[in-house]
């Protein structure tokens, strides 16, 4: 049969077609990621009106040619020199105020003469942080970073150079203590003989010792109220300060809420408790108002060390509850195999618990530090003169009167930069300190 | 015997130390020793300073005239009544605002944690920049921001008044309902009169009727196999009754809507800008957060309970509502509830806008009037202390409820 001859099936391969159109390169993209269905089509087009709601808003006056103002009212003739006048009046930003009260904004009432020292301080603070910060730098620069506190209070706060040694001799001499009295007899004994030492020797030589010093080898710097100490350089003091000491306070707390002596136990978690029940502002005004009273009459103590010593209570509290976490998911068989390893308390915890316990809660810890960033901003609640309490004072200036979007503005950008550096940096080191888990 | 124990012969004062079946008593006692030491030394300080003062410590202040005004208040109150009342006023307002903060701060965060995790590129990018921009910028910060725009942006309420053309510069929204000026919003108030507890009730009755009901669904469903339909009946059984209670009382809760009177509004109910202020900031703020634990709580159930779902013939919903959220409201709803306690403490922020909430009344006006600092701040801390503990206290019952019961 004729038919059998025909063939059914294509002998020669069809040369290859391109996709459709709607099949590749971007169109592909768009139908399937922003147009999949009703849905999604509708909460794409909602979300781009959004933005260009937001962005047409904000541009136009952001992008002003203002920098160079030098009062409200010059910015607005500049802005009307521009022709960016409608019926409300000008349109436009006044970045002038910024560049004005830039200094303001960065030190606060700072002795103009003076901008050097925390600025010398800030980069000394950078330096001495390395080694904490990347593990690979030799560990000798580690005592350098011990010092450096020392150092930096007396380039911000001025005075003899004499206080702040012979505060860090007291150290010195409490960790001398420590050591002889743990090769002699007991931690115990070492502990109580360290603070014993270090707490008579401030007590009673340090001052005297001081200005003896001070009197023969005068070196010394113009000494700067608390007061003065404003804008973001308060902010980033109290809030590296809070950061430096709330976390070994905090890791304490922890390991005290999860020890199985009771009365440490109850008190650390009354402690914990009652420092988060209560909101930070409230805190604040307790230290402002009523620390006084607790305090043997005549006492006076600076209102930023009252603040420090809040915000550190404050968030070591939750760095207690962020660690807690972190030994609660450490599994049970690493706390026992230390134990039958014969490492006492200390060194198990040292060596063997918290190094995997922090290491959990890295993020937790990270979030709390930002947290305590941002509220250093409730300072201004209290009277001192943190960036956003600035805002008030630039505004009574006859120049700067009724300027406040651009501050507000340059603010939010300043925290968010601080901010966002802080959690990124918070992944890096979770997904550095992962790697090694594989 | 072969063996005995020398160490139980004497005690010697050295165990204390060096034995730890002793140490960790000894332990405890000095540091309860310096504890107490240190609370006694506290006090004792307080004492003197105030018996300095001419102080004693007392509440009779509490129950005195308190002579200023509240401007915003839920229950009456005038500043002929007493510090205690103003406090409670100042309780009640920092608790209305938590409350609207915790509801909506959820809603907000939910929708956009659910969308930050969408394949939609645009509406992904778009949350994770809300997420990101909120959360790291203070709070105050969003509080006063809030404030000017809500402030600075509004007419005053004069401007709502026609001038001689009858032409006025600014309107009233939804029929001469609700007018944004720079002292706040004004919107209708309901009345209630006569009756409107009847309406009430009949209102509660039926939303007990309407849970009754889809238990009686559910359970029809579970023990036949028959399939009734849910939802309209429910919302029939919602709403009818209150409607026909509505009318057939005579429509007992009316609308009060605000009118222009000389240079203000008067009438219909005045939510401060304050008010405003502070809900949107700590909605949007709060709700920054929230989405984040709703994020993680979604993507930490793994992907095979999904699949596992598909495999059994589940289909998208069924499998979201009975496989994945179950699984996820565990890591979810506790750090929900800290993030209410957190929103609920962010309330006393209210300060940056003059929110008469408890801090502003009893811990600022009659803190400074009355000059008993240490009572006011006390009574404050235990008020915000109490709170958390109970928030923290359903946390807890929630947390074991929800705990995987395991064999």
């Amino acid at each position: 049969m004729q038919g059998d001859n025909i063939s059914y099936v294509r002998t020669k391969m069809l040369p290859e077609a391109t996709p459709p159109v709607s099949q590749q390169g971007i169109v592909k993209w768009v139908r399937e990621n922003l147009f999949s269905s009703w849905l999604n089509a509708i909460l794409t087009v909602a979300s781009i009106a959004a933005v260009y709601y937001v962005l047409s808003g904000f541009l136009p006056w952001a992008i002003s040619p203002t920098w160079s103002g030098t009062s409200l009212a010059n910015c607005r003739d500049i802005l009307s020199e521009a022709g960016r006048v409608d019926d409300h009046g000008t349109h436009g930003a006044c970045w002038g105020v910024i560049r004005d009260r830039w200094e303001q904004l960065m030190f606060g009432f700072y002795p103009n003469d003076s901008y050097w020292r925390p600025t010398t301080a800030l980069v000394l603070f950078l330096i001495s942080i390395l080694p904490v910060l990347f593990t690979s730098l030799p560990r000798k620069l580690l005592i350098g970073t011990a010092v450096a506190p020392l150092i930096l209070f007396w380039l911000i706060w001025g005075g003899s150079l004499w206080t702040p040694i012979t505060v860090g001799v007291g150290f010195v001499l409490g960790a001398a203590a420590f050591k002889i009295g743990s090769d002699r007899s007991g931690l115990i004994v070492a502990v109580l003989a360290s603070l014993l030492v270090t707490i008579l020797f401030w007590l009673f030589l340090s001052g005297p010792i001081a200005t003896v010093l001070g009197k023969v080898i005068p070196i010394y710097l113009e000494p700067v109220r608390s007061k003065d100490i404003g804008g973001f350089m308060l902010a980033v003091i109290i809030g590296l300060a809070g950061i430096v000491l709330s976390l070994p306070l905090g890791i304490l707390l922890a390991l005290g809420r999860s020890s199985d002596m009771w009365i440490v136990n109850k008190l650390s978690t009354g402690f914990i408790e009652v420092i988060r029940g209560v909101p930070l502002i409230v805190w604040l005004f307790t230290a402002s108002l009523l620390l006084n009273y607790f305090l043997p009459p005549g006492t006076t103590f600076d209102l930023m060390l009252r603040v420090i010593i809040m915000v550190t209570l404050f968030s070591a509290a939750y760095i207690a509850e962020v660690v807690r976490g972190g030994l609660a998911a450490l599994a049970k068989g690493q706390y026992e195999a230390a134990d039958s390893l014969g490492l006492d308390y200390w060194k198990s915890m040292r060596l063997v618990v918290l190094p995997q316990a922090l290491k959990i809660s890295i993020p937790g810890i990270v979030n709390t530090f930002i947290g305590l960033f941002k509220d250093t901003t409730l300072v201004m609640f209290i009277g001192l003169f943190d960036p956003l309490g600035l805002i008030s004072a630039i505004r009574a200036t006859t120049d700067w009167n009724g300027v406040y979007w651009e501050l507000y503005v340059f603010i939010a950008i300043v925290f968010f930069i601080f901010c966002y550096s802080m959690g990124r940096y918070s992944l890096y080191l979770e997904r550095k300190l992962r790697r090694e888990h594989r | 015997m072969a063996y005995s124990d020398s160490e139980r012969d004497g005690f010697r004062l050295s165990q204390l130390i060096y034995d730890s079946r002793y140490r960790a008593i000894t332990i405890q006692a000095v540091t309860l020793a310096l504890v107490v030491a240190g609370i006694f030394w506290l006090i004792m300080n307080a004492r003197n300073n105030l018996a300095a003062l001419g102080l004693t410590p007392s509440l009779d202040f509490l129950s005195n005239p308190a002579g200023y005004d509240i401007a915003f208040y839920l229950i009456p109150y005038d500043s002929q009544m007493s510090h205690g009342r103003a406090a409670f006023v100042g309780i009640l307002n920092t608790l209305l605002v938590a409350s609207l903060g915790c509801v909506t701060a959820t809603i907000v965060g939910v929708l956009v944690g659910v969308l930050r995790l969408s394949n939609n590129w645009v509406v992904s990018r778009l949350m994770a920049v809300y997420v990101e921009g909120f959360r790291n910028v203070p709070l105050v910060l969003w509080i006063l921001l809030f404030f000017a725009v809500l402030s600075e942006s509004t007419p005053a309420p004069r401007a709502f008044k026609p001038d001689e053309n009858g032409v006025s510069q600014a309107s009233m929204y939804l029929s001469d309902s609700f007018a944004f000026t720079n002292r706040g919003v004004y919107t209708p108030a309901p009345v209630w009169s006569d009756g409107s507890g009847w309406l009430v009730a009949v209102f509660i009755l039926s939303i007990i009727g309407a849970i009754y009901y889809r238990r009686y669904a559910r359970k029809l469903l579970f023990d036949t196999g028959r399939l009734l339909p849910m939802a309209w009946p429910a919302l029939l059984i919602l709403v009818v009754p209150a409607l026909l209670a509505y009318f057939v009382l005579g429509r007992p809760v009316t609308l009060d809507y605000p009118t222009l009177g000389g240079f203000n509004f008067k009438g219909g109910l005045n939510i401060p800008n304050s008010l405003l202020a502070l809900w949107l900031a700590l909605t949007v703020y709060t709700g920054a957060f929230i989405a984040e634990i709703v994020r993680a709580g979604v993507l930490s159930v793994s992907n095979g309970q999904t699949e596992a779902a598909f495999a059994l013939g589940l289909r998208p919903n069924r499998t979201m509502s009975l496989v994945v959220l179950p699984q996820a409201m565990r890591v979810i709803i506790p750090p929900l509830i800290s993030q209410f306690l957190n929103l609920t403490k962010n309330s006393s922020l209210a300060i940056a806008v003059s929110y008469p909430d408890v801090r502003a009344t009893l811990g600022g006006i009659t803190l400074n009037q009355t000059g008993r600092a240490l009572e006011c701040m006390l009574l404050l801390g235990l008020f915000y202390l109490i709170l958390s503990l109970a928030i923290s206290l359903v946390m807890n019952i929630v947390n074991n409820r929800m705990k995987l019961r395991e064999r």
